[in-house]
């Protein structure tokens, strides 16, 4: 038997095989050799693979871009801004589909549905919408908004949206009282007003997935506890905060790192929307990879992005797999 | 009362979420002497169909491409995961379960850490601005996924059944081929699913694997064509609407499997 046995093991990695050494070379030799041009003087067309002196100097040089310190903050701001409105309304969603009313299946198929489109379609038609000349901007004609505020002496509203270059709630003032050496930011923090119909963007065609997500959990508990929460005098309100919500934590997590993950790694939907926008309003740190491997030939500050950024999402993502792996165990 | 905020708040979501349509289907169906900025939200009128006959003679290329790389490339990854699901549900072995969450971990990664590697090994291999590049490069990155989705629907079959087999004398192989396989269907539905629709919608791999126009994938295409300003928009709108139909029909023909497939990618590892 114990030969058997040794030969079924064998058999099984022997399936493996290919699998494990396609994913040894294109996932772990191929991020190991991002990592080493990152380290090397390979900054134009022509290969050169020597180590830099000091080593780490393409990554100081990248730091120090003004580009890419808006890129981390844009990635900062968008994060938070597309989760804050996809969990919400996700989670809105959600509860209100949870209860037997007439259409169920047809609202959540619909609020779900633009999940199976591409970034680059969402991009398109969003770039239109939000064209100040054209999109959202006449509604504020059609239901004659800007007629009153005209009226009442105000400018009219036009809002430039993409092409918006404005940055508020700028921390910079706080940020050199709390870190004298802050001035080495040369990029003002605070929210990039072009983002905001980009996250708007992302969460229609991502609060639909947190709405399944969280339909999946409300499913799974039992009609008796709400009965017996019903029964201690809860109302509909504190019966969701207090007892549903909590019991969903699990599922928030889940949903809150495959967000993240989206957003760490955002490219297509910001490529098709808005570009780099103005000033750098929209741009982040995948397009600056993008376009600094395949347009401005600096492999070296290109392949040194894509390392923060992997560093960044595995700070996120490894935690969370150990986690669910320890728990199975 | 509380029925009339009910109907109230999904009636406004249901608006919202369908003003992106509206503006595709409306604008799409506009005849072209009647776009401007002003009528985006107007209905067209004068129905022409000349917007999506523009679209297809500029995309249907490109949707052919799409075509030609992810029907190979949403098979085979499927089937490897299949067979690496069999093994890691059914012969697990002492550090089975590292392997799977090193394998795992592919899923995960922004591809841009992998690029310039990937680029200049298909370049190396020939495969570089081809589409079999591209269904190599989709097949590579797609088995961390799929074997996550066999693997967790092999785990809710019965061992019983495969060390029956076993004592009858099947090998490993034969158990999988007789028992497990006939038994795959819903999981081959999601992998297939999920597969499809993420390749269909790929943007990153077919930019920069496939420089070449004639042969890029209808993602890329569309955003040419929307970058462009020579070209009207009722044919981006149109062209917008063809490259979204095939996950869309999938998405209404296959709901059910396609919900399973996000809830299975969400990683229930």
């Amino acid at each position: 038997m114990a030969d058997k046995h040794w030969y079924t093991r064998h058999k099984g990695i022997l399936i493996l095989l290919p699998s494990l050494l396609l994913t040894a070379i294109f996932i772990y030799g191929f991020i190991g050799s991002s990592f080493f041009f990152s380290l090397t003087n390979w900054r134009t067309l022509a290969v050169d693979l020597s180590l830099r002196d000091p080593l780490w100097q393409t990554y100081a040089e990248m730091l120090a871009m003004p580009r890419f310190q808006a890129d981390l903050r844009n990635t900062l701001v968008f994060t938070i801004l597309f989760i804050g409105f996809a969990i919400t309304i996700g989670l809105g969603l959600a509860i209100l589909l949870d209860r037997q009313i007439t259409g169920k299946g047809f609202f959540r198929n619909t609020f779900l549905f633009p999940y199976a489109l591409s970034f680059i379609v969402t991009g398109v038609v969003w770039r239109w919408i939000f064209n100040p000349e054209t999109g959202i901007n006449l509604f504020f004609d059609i239901l004659g908004i800007n007629q009153a505020l005209e009226a009442a002496g105000f400018d009219p509203l036009a809002p430039g949206w993409t092409t918006d270059p404005t940055i508020v709630f700028s921390v910079n003032q706080l940020l050199s009282h709390i870190w004298p050496s802050g001035n080495a930011f040369q990029i003002e923090w605070g929210i990039p007003v072009a983002l905001i119909p980009v996250a708007i963007a992302a969460t229609w065609q991502l609060s639909g997935f947190v709405m399944a997500m969280y339909l999946g959990g409300l499913g799974g508990i039992s009609p008796h506890l709400r009965d017996a929460a019903r029964i201690d005098g809860a109302g509909e309100f504190r019966l969701y905060r207090s007892v549903i919500i909590p019991m969903l934590n699990p599922i928030t997590i889940s949903t809150l790192i495959i967000l993240i993950h989206v957003s760490l790694k955002i490219f297509d939907l910001v490529f098709s929307m808005s570009g780099v926008g103005p000033g750098f309003a929209t741009d982040v740190p995948a397009i600056f990879v993008f376009e600094m491997m395949f347009k401005a030939a600096r492999y070296n500050l290109g392949a040194a992005a894509s390392i923060v950024m992997l560093v960044a999402s595995s700070l996120i993502i490894v935690p969370y797999l150990m986690h669910t792996f320890k728990n199975r165990e | 009362m509380k029925r009339l905020f009910l109907w109230l708040g999904l009636g406004f979501a249901l608006i919202l979420y369908l003003l992106p349509v509206y503006v595709m289907v409306v604008n799409s169906f506009r005849d072209a002497s009647n776009i401007s900025l002003e009528t985006i939200w107007q209905l067209p009128g004068k129905i022409s169909i000349m917007g999506f006959s523009q679209a297809w003679s500029m995309l249907s290329p490109n949707l052919q491409n799409s075509l030609v790389m992810v029907i190979p490339a949403a098979l085979l990854s499927s089937i490897i995961g299949a067979l690496n699901g069999y093994v890691f549900s059914k012969w697990r072995f002492r550090g089975s379960e590292i392997l799977f969450a090193l394998l795992l971990f592919g899923f995960f990664i922004p591809y841009q850490a992998i690029l310039l590697p990937l680029v200049r090994f298909l370049q190396w291999i020939n495969l570089y601005g081809t589409l079999p590049g591209l269904v190599l490069t989709h097949v590579v990155y797609g088995i961390s996924v799929t074997t996550l989705i066999f693997r967790n629907f092999y785990i809710h079959i019965p061992s019983s059944i495969v060390e029956a087999a076993t004592v009858d004398g099947a090998g490993m192989i034969q158990a999988f081929w007789r028992v497990i396989l006939p038994l795959s269907l819903p999981a081959f539905a999601v992998s297939l699913i999920f597969q499809f629709t993420n390749i269909w919608n790929d943007f990153l791999f077919g930019i920069t694997v496939v420089p070449n126009p004639q042969a890029q994938p209808i993602t890329i295409a569309l955003n040419n064509l929307s970058g462009s300003f020579s070209v009207d928009w009722n044919v981006v709108m149109a062209g917008a609407i063809l490259a979204a139909l095939p996950t869309i029909l999938i998405y209404i023909g296959l709901g059910k499997f396609f919900v399973r497939g996000l809830v299975s990618g969400a990683v229930k590892a």
